[in-house]
């Protein structure tokens, strides 16, 4: 029978190995990896979200007394899967840094300022149609130590489930037209060109709100296909 | 070409989002003020079974603790049935969830409390010796690596159809040991990313 979740899928991803981003070089499995069937362990997966997100737990700018420094952006889009059927009632998480670059987060030594309006953390399930909708700061790009003069591209990191544990993905949406781009081994470590454009985001002046926020559209494909098993005889 | 989203690290920085309560001791308080989706006690006021916690470090090539790794397991409940609706058996233990989420503290240890799972149907109809899947994410991996947690009580372990699927000298990698601390059976499952006795990741 054709795999609801099919191997190939997984081809667009990073090798695990990517030496120009260092911390791949001790955190990589050094023997293959063990192909298994997938069973009913791997079909199935959390369905969670619904008890956890809370009202206003979409809108990053509003979790404190005041509102937070920086562009007000919105961020939506669809959650699909290969077959571009939408993926409803999905838990979508983000996180990500203050306008400056800085995240909340204790270890991120950054010299640039924290927001005491800002966290950066942000949940929200796709509607029945795999809708979701964000409205938050545009992050900043910051430094890191991975080799001299090195910086993140604006990105924020993106957590989604999907139907089952194989279609779980984490990920990170990236704003159009970055300079760092070229520069950024984890960005590039996505080695086939279209795939590395579906991780940026595409302005979207349509949902823009005159005076008010940019818009940002950031559609998300899991993996995962219809089951065709009637199709598997021809093949 | 597939046509999927690509996958990318977790990065440093994901504890005050997806694990604000974990045992992560990044921050002074503990904790961050972001309530959590998933943590990592899955035991529920309803769930049957055996209480069991789970114990273990990440380890990089080096042997030296990953202190920034997210751990997610999935696991059926003390009968075998997944919370999902793709597994139609009925399920009396309602609100386990059978998801938790765990990030290691700086000494790359994590720990689940749960439920001993039962046995799940396999392909082919085959019985799998009980299991729970772990996803492991981390900075330095650019996407999660699976593998899965066995129990070294189990005699059916022997015939597993995944566990029989890895050479037999590196199977010992999937199995957690059991000490008691107490009443509770605490299972002990460390996770070595790369080098020797490194830890049998699967291709799903
Ligand atoms: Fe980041």
């Amino acid at each position: 029978m054709t795999l609801v979740f099919p191997r190939e899928s997984l081809s667009v991803f990073p090798k695990h190995l990517t030496p120009d981003y260092r911390s791949t070089v001790k955190r990589t499995p050094s023997k293959p990896l063990i192909i298994v069937p997938q069973t009913l362990s791997e079909l199935t997966g959390p369905v969670y979200g619904h008890d956890a997100v809370q009202e206003g737990d979409a809108d990053l700018t509003k979790q404190h007394k005041g509102e937070p420094l920086g562009e007000r952006i919105i961020v939506h889009g669809h959650v699909l899967d290969e077959d571009k059927r939408p993926v409803p009632d999905t838990l979508v998480e983000i996180w990500q840094a203050n306008a400056c670059g800085r995240y909340v987060h204790n270890v991120d030594q950054h010299p640039a300022p924290l927001d005491p309006n800002f966290t950066g953390a942000g949940r929200t399930v796709t509607d029945s149609k795999g809708y979701y909708r964000f409205i938050t700061v545009k992050p900043g790009a910051y430094p890191w130590g991975n080799h001299h003069n090195a910086w993140r591209p604006n990105h924020i990191h993106f957590s989604v489930f999907g139907h089952s544990f194989l279609s779980r993905l984490v990920t990170q949406m990236y704003f159009p037209g970055d300079c760092l781009f070229p520069f950024d081994p984890i960005f590039n470590s996505v080695t086939d060109e279209k795939a590395r454009q579906r991780m940026i985001s595409k302005f979207d002046l349509e949902n823009t709100i005159p005076d008010w926020a940019l818009c940002f559209r950031f559609d998300i494909v899991l993996r995962g296909r219809e089951a065709t098993p009637q199709d598997t005889d021809k093949h | 070409m597939s046509e999927i989203t690509p996958s990318q690290t977790v990065g440093p920085f994901f504890a005050y989002g997806l694990a604000p309560h974990s045992r992560c001791d990044w921050k002074p308080s503990d904790v961050y003020d972001w309530k959590e989706t998933a943590g990592a006690n899955l035991v529920t006021p309803d769930a049957s079974g055996t209480k069991i916690r789970i114990e273990g470090q990440v380890l990089d090539g080096d042997g030296l603790p990953i202190n920034d790794a997210m751990l997610e397991i999935w696991q059926a409940d003390a009968q075998g049935r997944y919370a999902h609706p793709r597994d139609s058996g009925t399920r009396p233990n309602t609100k386990f969830m059978g998801f938790g989420r765990s990030a290691t503290d700086k000494s790359g240890t994590y720990s689940f409390d749960t439920i001993k799972p039962g046995s799940v149907p396999g392909p082919n109809g085959k019985a799998q010796a009980p299991h729970i899947v772990f996803c492991i994410f981390s900075r330095g991996m650019l996407r999660q690596i699976h593998t899965r947690l066995y129990f070294s009580d189990e005699a059916a372990n022997a015939s597993d159809p995944i566990l029989t699927l890895v050479p037999a000298d590196r199977r010992g990698t999937l199995v957690a040991h059991k000490e008691m601390r107490g009443e509770l059976p605490v299972y002990r499952f460390d996770i070595r990313v790369q080098g020797e006795n490194e830890t049998v990741f699967f291709d799903i």
